[in-house]
């Protein structure tokens, strides 16, 4: 016993998805959280509760809005259909869409609280010596802030790992294209073949437990000022 | 001709706070911006950093325009220095990255002379290996303001360096400050609430009140207004500047010459010729009509009165001047009954006996 050529091939493309996904939200992600951490604006509140959404949203709504949007009628459609790409539904890039929606919470959130508890005075300090706004972010903010960048990235990977309602609204089940792990362990539970689904299931078990150890262990508490 | 001076005009209200500022400040020396907290003298210092920034500001710095009305330069690409309250050391790095995170930046990286110069005034010379938590707090806010130094700033900012430090940590960085108060060749603005710091270290005081400048002058000077609060505190005293004179072995003293007159204080660790600040506080100055013959009270000097102000019903401060070609400022405080007894007016030459001078370094 031993994974099928068609678990191999779902586990390397849910590691495929969850990297892409991963690097697009640090650079997605990292302005938003930027702007929610240090923005005076009334609009603060909303755009944190629209980022925060798929932490209460079954995914199933969240999928449900994203296969209309990205639909032949849907805004996102009718962009993607003007550039000549067609429609993303049912293809790898329509579910990297959707995980990048599904994952924004768990990228900004520890992102924006590192910014927020550095406060202004390192970046203060910073342009007091005559570092520019930029060179303040990555020498300062970057560096100061990485556990939480860290935690960021464990974060978006692992949840984008686990993803399954959106998958099956976005992508249904096409092997190779967006026949991801969680989606080939519900096709062997349908099948009856417990044997096959413990394989891909403990290991799902042991890869969670992995990355919440790294996240506990590479991650001491940051030493402040 | 260059204009050697700080020309900075400030206005900012806010619903509980309002500065209004229009300085002239010398471009040389320590300039302390003096007042209570919520007096605005850090908001006026953060102003002339341009970490807080309003519309309607001029700022110019030895005629160098930093803001007008149609610019204003950010703050990192002002050639100055700036000291924060609490240690800001960036935790990442050592004293030396720290050190060198600014010079980097203009250019000075290859300035071995210039760090060197900056490490043996602040003498942090084994501490430049530590990161910050290494540190205590003395020590971390004299890699701080060596920080600041290296950038060969064009203005130093501190923002009341020793504030967040406890007494005996004060003791330890003064004496860094007061050299780089004898050495620099720039001006400093140094905020502070502590008279004590204040006379020891500035030349000139700017005193703050509610977002006002309400004094601006020579330390001795602003020190010995009768109308500013500084004057009417129990720590009230006038600051003299001395020169050593000559030394008594035999009975521990040392002679001060100051502007209109003499000093004999305890034996100072100083050499002839050397200057020294020395305060003497309103409470220890005592006044008589007559030349006392036999007193032990060794520093008696002639003076003739400035002022005299009111206290409350008990206590009268007066401010006398001493000697008559230069003079210096003394102050003294008395009840009111004495002043009434001696019959003191302004005008009416008196003597002063002081009881003690405390030597400010």
């Amino acid at each position: 016993m031993g994974f099928s050529d068609a678990d191999l091939q779902a586990i390397g493309l849910t590691l495929r998805l969850a990297s892409l996904t991963t690097v697009l939200l640090l650079l997605i992600g990292t302005p938003i959280a930027w702007w929610l951490a240090r923005t005076p604006s009334h609009w603060k509140g909303p755009v944190g509760a629209v980022v925060a959404l798929p932490l209460v949203l079954p995914p199933t709504v969240l999928g449900f809005y994203l296969l209309v949007a990205m639909g032949p009628n849907g805004p996102l459609g009718q962009v993607t259909q003007a550039l000549g790409i067609g429609l993303l539904p049912f293809t790898f890039w329509g579910l990297v869409i959707a995980s990048v929606f599904y994952s924004m919470p768990f990228v900004v959130q520890p992102i924006q609280n590192a910014i927020e508890a550095l406060g202004d005075r390192p970046l203060e300090v910073a342009a007091t010596l005559r570092a520019g706004p930029w060179d303040r972010f990555f020498t300062v903010v970057v560096p100061l802030a990485r556990p939480g960048f860290l935690t960021a990235a464990i974060l978006g990977f692992a949840h984008t790992v686990g993803e399954f309602g959106v998958v099956l609204m976005i992508g249904g089940n096409i092997p190779g294209e967006t026949r991801l792990v969680s989606v080939q362990i519900y096709d062997h539970v349908e099948a009856m073949d417990y044997a096959q689904a413990h394989w891909l299931a403990g290991s799902m078990v042991l890869f969670a437990f992995l990355v919440l150890l790294a996240l506990y262990t590479l991650n001491p508490t940051q030493r402040r000022f | 001709m260059s204009d050697t001076h700080i020309h900075a005009r400030f206005q900012l209200t806010y619903a509980d706070f309002a500065l209004n500022v229009d300085l002239t400040l010398p471009g040389r020396g320590v300039t302390a911006l003096f007042g209570h907290s919520g007096s605005g003298k850090t908001t006026l210092l953060r102003l002339i950093a341009g970490l807080k920034t309003v519309p309607t500001g001029y700022l110019c710095v030895n005629g160098e325009v930093w803001q007008d009305g149609t610019t204003c330069v950010p703050t990192h690409k002002r050639p100055l220095g700036y000291v924060f309250q609490e240690a800001s050391l960036f935790p990442h790095l050592s004293a030396r990255g720290n050190l060198e995170y600014g010079m980097k930046r203009v250019g000075s990286a290859m300035d071995r002379a210039a760090l060197e110069q900056a490490v043996t005034l602040l003498g942090i010379g084994h501490l430049l290996e530590r990161r910050a938590h290494q540190l205590s707090g003395g020590e971390r806010q004299r890699v701080a303001i060596a920080r600041a130094l290296a950038l060969h700033p064009r203005l130093l900012l501190m923002d009341e360096p020793l504030a967040a430090l406890d007494l005996a940590r004060k003791q330890e960085i003064l004496p860094y400050l007061e050299r780089l108060h004898d050495e620099l060749e720039i001006p400093v603005l140094y905020v502070s609430h502590a008279p004590d710091e204040v006379a020891r270290l500035a030349d000139t005081v700017v005193m703050m009140e509610q977002g006002e400048a309400r004094a601006v002058g020579p330390v001795a000077e602003v020190f010995s207004r009768l109308d500013l609060t500084l004057a009417q505190d129990q720590e009230a005293s006038a600051i003299i500047e001395g020169v050593v004179l000559s030394h008594d072995d035999d009975y521990a003293l040392t002679r001060l010459t100051i502007p209109g007159g003499r000093l004999t204080v305890s034996r100072l660790a100083r050499a002839l010729d050397e200057r020294v600040r020395v305060r003497i506080h309103a409470r220890d100055v005592s006044i008589a009509r007559d030349e006392p013959g036999t007193s032990s009270i060794v520093n008696i000097l002639p003076a003739r009165i400035v002022e005299l102000r009111e206290l409350d019903p008990a206590q009268v401060l007066v401010k006398l001047a001493t000697g008559s070609g230069e003079q210096t400022p003394l102050l003294a405080r008395i009840t009111r009954y004495s002043c009434d007894r001696l019959h003191l007016q302004v005008g009416q030459p008196v003597f002063a006996q002081v009881k003690a001078v405390a030597l400010m370094d």
